[in-house]
């Protein structure tokens, strides 16, 4: 297998290049930091906690606004402890929701401990298991842009199993009051 | 396979019907013997989406997710099932949003099932620990006040609430077929 040299940030970046009116739910920790460091925007819901949460958030999501594109961008340990939301989103088959899954193998927030996907589980084929209409994986930044496609216009329910390089990227802190992240989202949805 | 009886369909209707009244758009649950009545009637609404859940925790996320984008939604479940969700319902208090949560209660009244009883037996104290408003219905003929009340509650104040529906009110005999 050739090294691994996709870098988060950069993917995350070229993910939300021009996102117009894209809804997007971060799973707790670095990809919460890394779609901050993107830029903030009203669209994004961060997660601090909720582990194994962010796929179902997105299904949530993606039920009330059946007009509008809902990308998950999560951790591979946040989609481990998720995994039976795999099954139920395949089961709903939302088409306006895309996860994107930053796979280092590693948890980590808590000190790059391996994950299972490290030791071969497959997240994509899960999902292809669960009834997905696509899974991909992806290793190398030139697919960013065909991962971006995807979140905009892919007959959903899609997974992507991004494969990342496994380094420690400067936190970027984006808000962290749940109160504030929910009504901003809200408002921006929702204008009056 | 018996025919339901009034005393068996009246509630969960009265609880579908309080569920058109506030415009409950999404209605997560795990299968369970207690709701089933519910459950098919949500299942035939082509206004509510239904979601069948592997864990009753998706079903936390589910609700935020539907507030997030302006739906009302509740959650249907087994008082085991209240303790699959106790850290996701952190999520619930931390952003302030609406959930109304019907349990059916196990392990607590004539209960044939020993394995019932130590999650039974704790599920109104434990949800009152997670933040939860905690409501709980004896009899058929309190069902949709406490219901209504319910939801007026958690969408109009942004709030959890749960109602329990004692395994007394659900009746012995949904649990022997």
């Amino acid at each position: 297998m050739a090294a691994v040299t996709l870098e988060r940030r950069e993917f995350v970046r070229e993910l939300l290049v021009e996102r117009g009116d894209l809804l997007v739910v971060c799973g707790l920790g670095s990809p919460t930091w890394d779609v901050a460091a993107a830029g903030d925007h009203p669209l994004n819901v961060y997660l601090w906690g909720a582990m194994g949460g962010a796929p179902m958030i997105g299904l949530g999501l993606a039920l009330a606004r059946g007009d509008r594109r809902v990308a998950v961008i999560t951790g591979d340990g946040d989609m481990l402890m998720g995994l039976g939301s795999l099954a139920t989103i395949g089961v709903k088959a939302p088409n306006n929701l895309v996860i994107v899954v930053l796979d280092n193998g590693r948890y980590g927030e808590t000190g790059m401990q391996p994950s299972h996907t490290d030791a071969g589980v497959d997240l994509a084929a899960v999902a292809l298991a669960c009834r997905f209409k696509a899974a991909r994986t992806v290793s190398r930044i030139e697919q960013a842009a065909e991962v971006r496609s995807l979140l905009h216009a892919g007959e959903g329910p899609i997974l992507v199993d991004a494969r990342i390089v496994a380094d420690d990227a400067p936190r970027v802190l984006p808000l962290r009051d749940g109160h504030v992240i929910k009504h901003r989202f809200m408002a921006a949805l929702n204008p009056a | 396979m018996h025919s339901p009886t009034d005393r068996e369909t009246a509630w969960p209707d009265a609880i579908y019907a309080q569920f058109r009244r506030v415009g409950i758009r999404q209605v997560g649950y795990v299968p369970d013997a207690g709701h089933s009545r519910l459950i098919t009637l949500c299942r035939g609404d082509p206004d509510i989406a239904d979601v069948v859940l592997t864990t009753e925790e998706e079903g936390v996320g589910l609700v935020a997710g539907a507030a997030l984008g302006g739906q009302r939604a509740a959650l249907l479940m087994q008082s085991s099932g209240v303790g699959n969700c106790i850290n996701m319902f952190a999520l619930l208090r931390n952003c302030g949003f609406p959930c109304l949560l019907l349990v059916t209660m196990r392990g607590e009244f004539g209960e044939f099932n020993p394995w019932q009883v130590p999650m039974g037996t704790i599920t109104q104290d434990v949800l009152r620990l997670a933040g939860f408003l905690t409501y709980r219905v004896e009899s058929a003929d309190a069902v949709e006040d406490v219901v209504g009340a319910g939801c007026d509650m958690a969408f109009n104040g942004d709030l959890q609430v749960a109602v329990l529906l004692s395994q007394r009110l659900i009746g012995p005999k949904q649990w022997t077929r």
